[in-house]
């Protein structure tokens, strides 16, 4: 009888605390989930097309006990600049994967047009207090695509100070990422073999059928199927209320990041000093790479808009410095409605083995790559968003861009006909995106 | 460079924490930097978008947040 009293209070308590914490939960927005969706269409004249879609939830278990995961899907197809400079006459290559080859225009820049990938990223964050002044966070990270994988592991602490007005914060991220290929990875500066083209040997490789393979010849320029790097991130920060109206944010960034390097799509050509393309060899980039950047951002409130400014230096032993500003200017057009023009300007320097090509005669350089991306240049980004809310909290967001690459002759002279083609041609892309958050 | 760059880094550290005495607001003055557009991390999803494509194009990454591997993007 006892047992059964105090068993009824027992469920009359659970009952009674269940409905204060419904209550709570419904009193207490923040501790619902937030979601934010988004998908983005980047689109490059006559390159790269890529469509990528993003889901994040976001939830407070209670006292900043905070969960955060993150998935995305993209899907790429397109031509990508396979490193190998542009000539008079049309030129055939051969695939990656040694299925084919492909042809490229006279004078244009040479474009692998193979590339198709699926992406998938998941992504898992915990963050909670530790103590009054000190908040911990965890997490992990994957992605996969067809050809590669990437693991991350990432921890941090963050200290408060001075009422909340400054917080100290330092964070350490291990990442170890594999790359494998369809046709495996090339040998380091082997000549491109071309199926069908001037180094293909029509009648030595028959196989059983008496046709021509070319196997060997393939073969012979493909080292292993697979290989690994490592990145290890260290990021100390700096958070600072100035006043009322003021946030600024300082970081320092040092990544290390060892293992294989070298893009196995990317080739270097030879050329002789008429410009004539002699050979296209694979490119080959130092094993390790060390990489310091400092990043300092202000947020400023102004009565009805918030200004976003930061800039980013860069710099790294393979001699590639860079600096970066990013502006973004959110104007509140009243009744939740707002317009936010962004801004971003990017400028690097070449790394020091870049080569837009290779003289014939010339000792082989250690390392080589002709990939644009590591060649000196500027970008440019332009775009503006609209965001309008919706019923009960949700926010619909609509945002356009124009991005620009303008790569740039870090001082080589093009030798004969080269000094005729562009060398370094513009890329031009276009990014739209709508995201939903509900 | 390296020992040049943390000199800097260490600097600005060191002015920013001497200053941090009498910067700041009070609790009751947070109204401001309370709204949601005023976190840092306020355009999350864009900014994460953003860092893959800068990633993929161009030499630098990270500075904000992690550089970190992630894709074998062209």
């Amino acid at each position: 009888m006892q047992l059964t009293k105090s068993s009824s209070i027992s469920l009359a308590l659970a009952a009674a605390s269940a409905q204060l914490l419904s209550n709570g939960a419904q009193a207490e927005e923040t501790n619902q989930w937030q979601f934010d969706t988004a998908v983005l269409y980047y689109g490059e004249q006559d390159r790269v097309t890529a469509v990528e879609g993003v889901i994040n939830a976001k939830k407070d278990f209670g006292d900043n006990h905070i969960f955060n995961g993150k998935l995305v899907i993209d899907g790429l197809t397109g031509a990508s600049a396979n490193g190998a400079v542009p000539q008079s006459t049309p030129q055939t290559f051969t695939r990656p994967s040694g299925k084919g080859a492909y042809t490229v225009a006279a004078g244009e820049v040479p474009l692998d047009d193979t590339f198709h990938d699926t992406r998938v990223q998941a992504s898992a964050q915990w963050t909670q207090p530790l103590s009054d002044t000190l908040t911990g966070s965890i997490g992990t990270n994957i992605s996969a695509e067809y050809d590669y994988f990437s693991l991350s592991v990432n921890g941090s602490l963050a200290k408060d100070f001075n009422r909340k007005n400054t917080t100290l914060s330092a964070g350490l991220s291990l990442a170890y990422d594999t790359i494998k290929p369809e046709g495996g990875l090339p040998v380091p500066f082997s000549s491109q073999y071309v199926f069908g083209g001037f180094n293909d040997d029509e009648f030595e490789d028959q196989d059983d059928n008496g046709i021509d393979d070319d196997r060997d010849e393939y073969d012979a320029t493909r080292a292993k199927s697979s290989d690994s790097k490592t990145t290890v991130d260290l990021l100390f920060g700096i958070t600072q209320v100035i006043n009322r109206r003021l946030l600024v944010q300082a970081n320092y960034g040092y990544s290390q990041v060892d293992g294989y390097l070298t893009d196995p799509f990317k080739m270097v050509s030879v050329v002789d000093n008429q410009g004539l393309l002699q050979q296209n060899l694979y490119e080959n980039r130092p094993d390790s790479r060390t990489k310091h950047s400092i990043f300092v951002q202000g947020k400023y409130a102004f009565d009805h808009a918030v200004a976003d400014v930061s800039y980013r230096f860069a710099t790294d032993d393979w001699k590639i410095d860079s600096h970066t500003i990013d502006t973004r200017l959110r104007v509140n057009l009243g009744d939740g409605h707002y317009i936010q023009p962004h801004l971003r300007f990017y400028q690097q320097s070449a790394a020091e083995f870049y080569r837009p090509f290779l003289n014939d005669g010339e000792a082989l350089p250690a390392y080589v790559s002709a990939d644009y991306r590591i060649g000196e240049m500027d970008t440019y980004t332009l775009g503006l968003k609209y965001g309008m809310p919706l019923n009960g909290g949700d926010e619909l967001a609509f945002r356009l861009e124009y991005y620009q690459q303008s790569p740039k002759n870090a001082g080589f002279d093009a030798p004969g006909d080269l000094a005729n083609l562009d060398l370094y041609p513009a890329v031009k892309a276009l990014i739209f995106q709508v995201s939903y958050h509900f | 460079m390296r020992s040049k760059l943390q000199k800097l880094a260490l600097a600005l550290l060191i002015a920013q924490l001497g200053g941090c005495a009498s910067l700041g607001v009070q609790p009751w003055e947070r109204d401001l930097l309370a709204k949601d557009e005023m976190a840092l991390d306020a355009e999350g999803v864009d900014i994460g978008l953003d860092d893959h494509i800068y990633f993929s194009k161009e030499a630098t990454s990270g500075g904000r947040s992690f550089a970190g591997g992630g894709c074998g993007c062209n």
